[in-house]
């Protein structure tokens, strides 16, 4: 890859590059970078000088300012952005560090020489006024940069370029970059990955007839490939991506390296090499290779061979890319894995990383490296799939999975389907060969490997200012206090982060009503989801209880396995902080059990296909969550209200009587008794005492996941429908949600709505709340609010004050500022759902945690507790 | 939210010279969130009353504080309006105030004259109920008449409010009664509306004068009149107590304070020992293990990390950081984090140490404390302190099975303790040793107990 052309008139270098321009002062570096690259690609050297000293020539300074160059360069790197340094890097020891940090971020360093005369350098620099260094500086750095120049190669560079005049320089028309050929983001696939094949010709032949593929064994070509059609409409052709090791231990590698070879070849399939793969290719290379761990029998099976398949062979496995990113970088396939830092770059650390994975250093008790899980730790936002250590089964983690299920040891051979996200795996035929250590050794616990490690999640993805992005909405900020905030919550009182997976958000109330004695009427809760082009809405009953998230499992198992909890019961009842909502444990496991019992019973759990549900619902009664509150807050006001304005009334009564003009007053602290009297009726209205689960009631309103599943696409007719169905399996416990139906600008049917919602408040009920009839609703500025409540006038005192409804004080409620509750509701509901969606698709905890802790960490915005 | 002064000394109109107030009028005076009103239920000649009622606007009574960050519920559903309290200490100065400063420009003989009155209070809200109402007032020579109001009546299982209906009977000049109900009032129900400062001093000085130093409660009515603002009650209990001696603490504050002190003496005395220069407290609270590791210069690196924002804050304030010079500033750094994720910040340290830290999380929570403190952070050295339960039967107050504090998750007795240890230690290369600390009982053990865990791995 190496050039030393005379004549240049194109220079092309790989697009993620790190470009060291070599050359003594006045040789025309920055000019020449100007030419070529972007303004923002350049980190000068002189420019960094001037911007921490005013001086750009300041010498005195070059150690501040190479940090300051290294540093930029460093953070550009990271976000895999082509770099250019332009300082004279003439001397060994500079480039070294150049070097080293371009392996550091596993990009190429690429060097252009601008070798020029001494007389062209003198004479650029005399032309400057501010460059008036010595005349013996730059005859010292042509000969440090004319000693060091042949031993670039030796320095690490595998791309070099030399200019020996202005006119070459002149010449030049061109620099080119050229993509990494791992880059394959064009591609989308659908694509079937399949594991390691070892040679198993017979099963793969098998496997691919079982993807729909067809395949004409005896002469190793694809004959066809299925068709699907992908998400953006387009039908394509599926393509089998190998993940290496088609050779070794199994009883036909010919055969598979023949049909991969034309299938590679033909542009029907990808693959990347294996540790196999690689050590073939040395073999044939003629390099000595101790013949063991199964090259012994690829290499007697190609005894046969001619010389010329053996020459395809090498040029095949010669030609294989280390990995590929692939459909816009949401999939990478390697063999060994690849963490998020190293894909997409390239580097010897990288390929390294891919044939053979990452080792502790250690070795174990069969005398093999102990292998680091690098997808243990892996928070990528690509899909990453691999092979190279078998598995009993191919599981996600961290939203990463090995499909090696080690068919040359007598398992299975299996494809993962992309984007479907289905495995498919077909048998051994027989046990080709015994693994070195037991498949699954270190895994025997029943809790996944990722629960395990989840355990313990990483303060660092959760402390300081964070952005979050979800599929529902614009990114979401979390300022660094509020997370200050989520950290002592989460620390201290939540449940076991394992099973918080969702946090319901807050809902805002309506605009404020101007009818005569209201503050909220559902007039304006209509209004709303008209103005948003809605043309259907639900009314529901708002009940008077606390929020609750439940997640129930089938049994226990199940909560080991797809929560990673142990020992905790086969469920939990949350509150919207994630607190637990039974101070017992037992009482807990009671309540689950019934509901278990009932979506048993109703046959829930075979008709979602699932073992778990989490259910979002309201728990009554409010006092068995709120008794502090009710006791220190309202009934303390009761008490006082209605002990001192009986005998305030009283006394102004008894100055009427004698003559004093106290009318106004007695009218005044009549109305507050009035009301104050009201108000404790209202608060009365929460309380029920609990002495039994008999005693609660649970109502809940939305399905939210159930396995592999969310029911955001489902509108709440279906929810409410759904649910009802449960609650007939424990009509005791469980209650229906009432709802209305209403058509937006159907007068009567809006009038309807009024009508519900006055009987509702008017029997001291709390209100309701109004959603669009589907689960999510957008308008063109993105998403609505997904529900917004009309309260009672009553209950509303329990909320403004006992004398809310006076008309002096009416008029001065209703200024309330809603912005900022209804912009919190929105952040929050897409962040519930992003977790929620996060959880289903085994996304690991710590990306479910994020959003979860997201939400609480908003829930400490200053927001009116009124509203 | 009514205060009614009654007399039926011939004439009981004197009353109203005496307050300076029409007793045929309602009169309105302004206060800070709303007004009060003086008018009189009865004014002849043998039997007098004036009231004083609040009207306290609840609207304003939220929206006038002007801080807009607080917002707790409690501001906008409250008892205010409808109690005797602060507001109604200021209804009385506002509306009374010729009457409390002893002036009466018609009939100045009555201003000092003993007159038999009724006082009414409707209601007064008492913090530590009946018993200490009467302690307050009683001693002065008051009859006291309560009336007493359960929460709600339809849920008798609440119990009793703290709010009464209060009669006072006493023969007194009215200057001092009014001056001692100004006290009083909100010093039954321990709060004030208002900034407490140091003009509150003055004031506890001024209307107290005469009565207050000769008050067996002085000293709780003078703290709680100051809102339990420490400096200002040691300043206001020096002037009104002049000579006196003031009483140390009261003794099991003094042994708690002791045995935490003793926790942290011997968690120094062992860090010094171990000879480790580098120490991370985990769970530092408000630094009072920092600043005593401070003290010695062995400590070359010392890191607080607790989960409280709020307790860091203090810490902060403490250890006075800023005020260091550099060197010593460059010694200790202060950090939020939470012992149930994992934290580099906490990596490379010598010694790890959290003092009575574990029992504050749930039990199911430990798992990933323990990876967090010896696996990823991994000192050479652990020293863990937590309660040993065994004690608690030491401790009168506490009823059996309670834990020592409301946020203690769980309190272990030794052998759990040790179990716990033991396994931790096994599971993550360390050796463990145990002792006990505090005063130690033949067969209880101490009142806390310490584990050192070093790294063997």
């Amino acid at each position: 890859m190496s050039r030393r052309n005379r004549q240049l008139s194109h220079i092309s270098i790989p697009e993620l590059s790190l470009v060291l321009l070599i050359g003594p002062s006045g040789a025309g570096k920055s000019t020449f970078a100007r030419r070529f690259f972007k303004p923002t690609e350049i980190v000068s050297s002189d420019v960094s000088r001037g911007l921490i000293s005013d001086d750009e020539n300041n010498q005195a300074v070059s150690a501040d300012a190479f940090e300051v160059v290294r540093f930029i360069a460093a953070k550009r790197l990271k976000l895999g952005l082509l770099t250019v340094i332009d300082a004279t890097n003439v001397q060994p020891e500079a480039r070294k560090e150049w070097v080293r940090l371009a392996r550091e971020y596993h990009v190429l360093p690429v060097a252009i020489v601008l070798n020029m005369s001494e007389k062209v350098c003198q004479e650029r620099n005399n032309l400057r006024s501010d460059r008036n260094f010595g005349t013996h500086v730059i005859p010292q750095q042509i000969s440090q940069l004319r000693r060091g120049v042949r031993y670039l190669r030796d320095e690490g560079f595998r791309h070099i370029f030399e200019l020996h005049s202005p006119e070459e320089v002149e010449q030049l028309e061109t620099v080119t970059r050229n993509p990494l050929y791992n880059n394959k983001k064009d591609e989308h696939g659908p694509f079937d990955i399949i594991g390691d094949v070892h040679g198993c010709y017979d099963e793969l032949c098998t496997l691919l007839g079982t993807l729909g593929y067809e395949v004409d064994k005896e002469n190793y070509t694809l004959i066809s490939a299925p068709l699907t059609t992908n998400a953006d409409g387009y039908t394509r052709f599926r393509k089998p991506v190998f993940v290496g090791d088609l050779v070794d231990r199994g009883p036909k590698s010919p055969q598979v390296l023949r049909l991969v070879m034309n299938m590679v070849n033909n542009g029907l399939a990808l693959c990347v090499p294996g540790n196999h793969d690689a050590k073939l290719l040395r073999y044939l290379n003629g390099k000595n290779v101790v013949l063991r761990h199964g090259l012994e029998a690829t290499v007697a099976q190609l005894a046969g061979e001619t010389p010329e398949f053996l020459a395809a062979v090498k040029q095949f496995l010669d030609g294989l890319v280390s990995h590929y990113v692939l459909d816009d970088g949401k999939l990478v396939v390697a063999h060994a894995g690849l963490k998020e830092n190293m894909q997409g770059r390239g580097s010897g650390a990288v390929r390294e990383f891919c044939l053979y994975g990452e080792t502790t250093g250690e070795t174990d008790e069969f005398g093999l490296p102990v292998r680091y899980n690098w997808a243990l730790e892996y928070k990528g936002k690509a899909m990453v799939v691999y092979g190279h250590t078998p598995v009993p089964e191919a599981k996600f983690l961290n939203n990463t999975i090995d499909i090696d299920t080690g068919c040359v040891f007598g398992a299975t051979l299996t494809a993962l389907r992309y984007p479907e996200k289905i495995l498919v795996s077909v048998p051994a035929q027989e046990q080709y060969a015994e693994p070195a250590r037991p498949i699954g050794y270190n895994l025997e616990s029943a809790l996944s490997l990722e629960q395990q490690y989840d355990n313990v999640l990483d303060i660092e993805d959760f402390i300081g200012k964070k952005i979050l992005q979800t599929n529902y909405s614009h990114s979401i900020t979390i300022r660094e206090e509020n997370n200050i905030a989520a950290l002592e919550a989460m620390s201290r009182f939540t449940i076991n982060p394992r099973w918080l997976i969702y946090l319901p958000p807050t809902m805002s109330p309506a605009e404020t009503s101007r009818e005569e004695g209201m503050l909220e009427h559902p007039a304006e809760g209509l209004q709303y989801y008209k103005e948003a082009g809605i043309a259907k809405v639900i009314c529901e009953e708002k009940h008077m209880g606390s929020r609750a998230v439940v997640i129930v499992c089938r049994d226990e198992a199940t909560a080991v396995k797809r929560f990673g909890v142990a020992g905790e019961g086969n469920g939990v009842v949350y509150t919207r902080t994630g607190r637990s909502f039974f101070n017992d444990k037992q009482t807990e496991q009671h309540f689950i059990a019934r509901i278990n019992a009932a979506l048993i019973s109703t046959g829930f759990y075979e008709t979602f296909e699932t073992d778990w549900v989490c259910l979002d619902a309201e728990l009554m009664p409010w006092s068995a969550k709120a008794q502090a509150l009710l006791q220190n807050q309202y009934a303390t006001v009761g008490t006082a209200a209605g002990q001192a304005l009986p005998v305030v009334v009283d006394a102004l009564q008894q100055a009427i009587t004698q003559g004093v003009p106290a009318q106004a007053l007695l009218e005044k602290y009549s109305r507050r008794l009035k009301q104050t009297s009201s108000y404790v009726k209202a608060y009365r209205q929460y309380c029920w005492p609990v002495e039994s689960l008999d005693d609660y009631k649970l109502a809940p309103f939305h399905i939210m996941a159930t396995e592999g599943k969310t029911y955001f696409d489902k509108d709440h007719e279906w929810h409410l429908s759904a649910i009802k169905s449960i609650c007939a399996g424990d009509e005791q416990l469980l209650i229906a949600t009432p709802f209305l139906e209403v058509e937006i600008g159907n007068e009567a049917s809006e009038k309807a709505a009024v009508t519900w919602w006055e009987n509702l408040t008017a029997a001291g009920g709390e209100g309701m709340v109004i959603k669009p009839s589907t689960f999510m609703a957008r308008d063109e500025k993105g998403l609505i609010q997904p529900a917004v409540k009309i309260r009672g006038k009553e209950y509303l005192r329990i909320i403004y004050g006992p004398e809310y409804d006076a008309p002096e004080n009416l008029h001065r409620l209703r200024s309330r500022k809603l912005s900022g509750k209804r912009s919190l509701a929105l952040r929050e509901f897409a962040l519930g759902l992003e977790g929620l969606d996060r959880f289903v698709n085994n996304a690991s905890l710590q990306a479910v945690h994020q959003c979860v802790f997201g939400i609480l960490a908003l829930e400490s915005e200053p927001v009116d507790p009124r509203l | 939210m009514l205060l009614t002064i009654t007399t039926k000394r011939y004439p009981a109109t004197d009353l109203g010279y005496l307050l300076h107030k029409h007793p045929a009028k309602v009169q309105t005076v302004e206060l800070t969130a709303g007004s009060a009103h003086i008018f009189y239920p009865e004014a002849t000649d043998h039997s007098c009353t004036a009231a004083l009622l609040l009207d306290i606007d609840p609207v304003r009574l939220v929206r006038g504080n002007g801080n807009g960050h607080d917002f707790a519920l409690e501001q906008y559903v409250n008892d205010r309006p409808y109690v005797a309290s602060s507001f109604m200490s200021a209804a009385i100065s506002q509306a009374y105030a010729t009457a409390m400063n002893g002036r009466c420009k018609d009939k100045p003989h009555l201003v000092d004259e003993a007159i038999p009155f009724e006082i009414g209070l409707s209601v007064l809200p008492v913090k530590g109920g009946e018993p200490l109402l009467r302690q307050f007032f009683e001693p002065l020579g008051y009859e006291v008449n309560v009336q007493a109001h359960l929460l709600d009546e339809q849920y008798p299982a609440w119990g009793q409010s703290r709010y009464f209906n209060v009669t006072l009977r006493h023969t007194l000049p009215l200057k001092t009664i009014l001056k001692q109900l100004y006290i009083l009032v909100p010093v039954c129900d321990n709060d004030k509306h208002y900034f407490v400062g140091g003009h509150e001093i003055e004031k506890l000085m001024e209307k107290g004068e005469g009565w207050l130093d000769a008050h067996p409660a002085k000293e709780l009515i003078t703290r709680r009149y100051l809102r339990n603002i420490a400096p200002l009650a040691k300043q206001a209990l020096e002037l009104i107590m002049k000579d006196e001696v003031l009483p140390v603490e009261e003794k099991p504050a003094k042994d708690k304070v002791k045995l935490h002190d003793l926790r942290l003496l011997t968690v120094r005395d062992i860090l010094q020992e171990l000879n480790v220069s580098t120490v991370a407290d985990m769970g530092c609270g408000e630094g009072k293990l920092l600043r005593l590791l401070m003290e010695k210069s062995q400590f070359k690196k010392i890191l607080g990390m607790d989960v409280s924002y709020r307790a860091l804050e203090i810490a902060l304030d403490k250890v006075k950081l800023d005020r260091l010079p550099e060197m010593q500033r460059n010694r200790i750094q202060l950090i939020q984090g939470s012992l149930t994720y994992r934290d580099k910040r906490l990596e490379g340290f010598d010694a790890g140490v959290l003092v009575e830290v574990i029992e504050h999380l749930d039990e199911s929570r430990l798992q990933a404390l323990e990876k967090v403190v010896f696996e990823y952070a991994r000192p050479a050295h652990v020293i863990i302190t937590t309660v040993n339960a065994e004690y608690n039967v030491m401790y009168e107050k506490l009823t059996a099975g309670s834990f020592r504090h409301g946020d203690h998750r769980f309190e272990w007795t030794r052998a759990q303790f040790e179990t716990w240890a033991n396994g931790v230690a096994a599971q993550f290369g360390y050796i463990v040793s145990f002792r006990p600390l505090g005063e130690i009982d033949e067969t209880l053990g101490g009142p806390s107990q310490l584990a050192l865990f070093k790294r063997s791995l």
